[in-house]
């Protein structure tokens, strides 16, 4: 069985698959869309937890949120299930497949056969659509290849019960209530609201403050943990900001792409305004990191090196800080 | 960034998919556009794995020195750190660094040490004897 469901490529595998399932029910909406409604653009430092051996930095919410906030903005209901059992999950799919529903499924990346053996890290957030079963092999739609693929029942299980931080535990999800027409005006206000507060919030380590403060740490970082360590740390960060899914420069240009539909759907030339100027600001990420790039690729640490860089970083802080302000006041 | 900026260098992902990035054209208008690679951030990949493959040989070295147990090395081989290969295998963080210790992993019992291997994909054999 085959569900008639059209695959799109996208960034970010939680907006693609919300755009993607939403799209499946005749709700024509962006990727950027979804991640703006959603407020899915943060900065945040996460002190006390390493990831690959590095601090934890952020550029979005927490997995899962994005979909949660869009849907309670837009009016949506979404139905999700969790499974301890992984016979009950393969069955409770099967159904679904065979009523025609094409269902978005929370994994594992480390087990995931059609990545290259590169990027199969400890993952746990992924997201993707399955839209029918032919003989033993789902149908797969991943929304950051371009390309549909295949997984056999025993690959699939086992990236829907990986283990570890954010384990699935086979969740599944799929829309089930809408509206008549989706009201995204109001969804907008609300979703652009959310993210200049999260930017703005007067906490140290999250939005504008967490920025400059991670601009902090890695002045010191030299001295304190050692060229290697202090190497490791600043890929660790270039990773998180520019790796598959973040559509470049940490989100900001995702971001930045919401704001200019959204100024046609609120007639708010404002908006567009600020779009570009976002814009400026994921050039400016992108900068910080290819400056970056240059002292781990040359394994160097020269301090003034890692001083130039922490300065780059305090001037975005100091830009979003600025540009969260405006945007607070142009809606 | 323009659409004419986004970077189509060399990657590790180029062969299976491009990648969407978001990007200006030439009328201002974001689109959609696809990129092969970034040497930024392939380089940087390519320092955490090699970081990775540093560490496995440290703990193999160790392994061999009877330093630590072969546990230790099949999780760094398989990208684990301790919470994750506990969550995996069902078993407490503090037990499983005592499962470190070489005098504790040879009196590990059959079903512990099955639940190791079942996680890691060895058997018992390859479990405990490690090559040089």
């Amino acid at each position: 069985m085959k569900i008639d469901f059209t695959h799109n490529q996208s960034a970010h595998c939680e907006n693609g698959v919300v755009s993607n399932l939403m799209g499946y029910k005749g709700f024509k909406i962006s990727e950027p869309m979804v991640f703006g409604i959603g407020s899915g653009l943060l900065f945040c430092y996460i002190p006390f937890l390493m990831v690959n051996h590095a601090p934890a930095i952020t550029y979005r919410a927490m997995p899962g949120l994005i979909f949660k906030r869009f849907a309670k903005r837009v009016g949506i209901k979404i139905q999700r299930e969790k499974f301890s059992n992984k016979e009950k999950a393969k069955a409770r799919l099967d159904e679904n497949l065979r009523k025609d529903n094409p269902v978005g499924l929370q994994v594992g990346v480390y087990n995931l056969v059609y990545f290259p053996d590169e990027y199969r890290f400890h993952f746990n957030a992924h997201n993707l659509v399955v839209y029918g079963k032919e003989e033993d092999r789902y149908l797969i739609s991943d929304p950051v290849m371009e390309t549909v693929t295949t997984l056999t029942e025993k690959q699939l299980e086992k990236v829907r019960f990986a283990k570890g931080a954010f384990a699935p535990k086979g969740h599944m999800y799929y829309p089930i209530e809408f509206p008549k027409d989706l009201k995204l005006e109001k969804a907008i206000v609300k979703g652009i609201k959310h993210t200049c507060r999260d930017m703005l919030a007067p906490v140290p380590f999250v939005g504008a403050k967490g920025i400059r403060k991670v601009a902090g740490l890695i002045r010191k970082w030299p001295k304190k943990k050692g060229v290697k360590v202090a190497n490791h740390y600043l890929g660790q960060v270039v990773r998180m900001q520019e790796e598959i899914g973040t559509g470049g420069g940490g989100f900001r240009y995702i971001y930045a792409a919401f704001l200019q539909e959204s100024s046609k759907i609120l007639k708010n030339d404002q908006l567009s305004e600020l779009s570009k100027e976002m814009t400026e600001i994921g050039d400016l990420w992108r900068d910080f990191a290819v400056d970056a790039s240059r002292i781990y690729k040359n394994r160097s640490a020269l301090d003034d090196a890692y001083n130039k860089v922490a300065d780059q970083l305090n001037t975005i802080g100091n830009k979003e800080e600025a540009f969260f302000k405006k945007l607070k006041k142009a809606i | 960034m323009k659409t004419n900026e986004v970077p189509q260098d060399k990657s590790h992902l180029e062969s299976v998919s491009r990648e969407v990035y978001y990007a200006v054209d030439e009328n201002g208008e974001y689109k959609k556009a696809l990129s092969s690679g970034w040497d930024v951030k392939t380089i940087a990949l390519e320092n955490a794995l090699e970081e990775i493959e540093r560490r496995v040989e440290d703990a193999k070295r160790r392994v061999l020195e009877n330093k630590t147990s072969p546990i230790e090395y099949y999780m760094e081989l398989h990208k684990m750190d301790v919470p994750v290969l506990a969550s995996y295998v069902g078993i407490w963080q503090w037990r499983v660094k005592r499962h470190f210790k070489p005098s504790v992993f040879k009196k590990l019992s059959a079903k512990t040490l099955q639940k190791y291997a079942d996680v890691f994909e060895v058997s018992i054999a390859q479990l405990q004897q490690i090559k040089p």
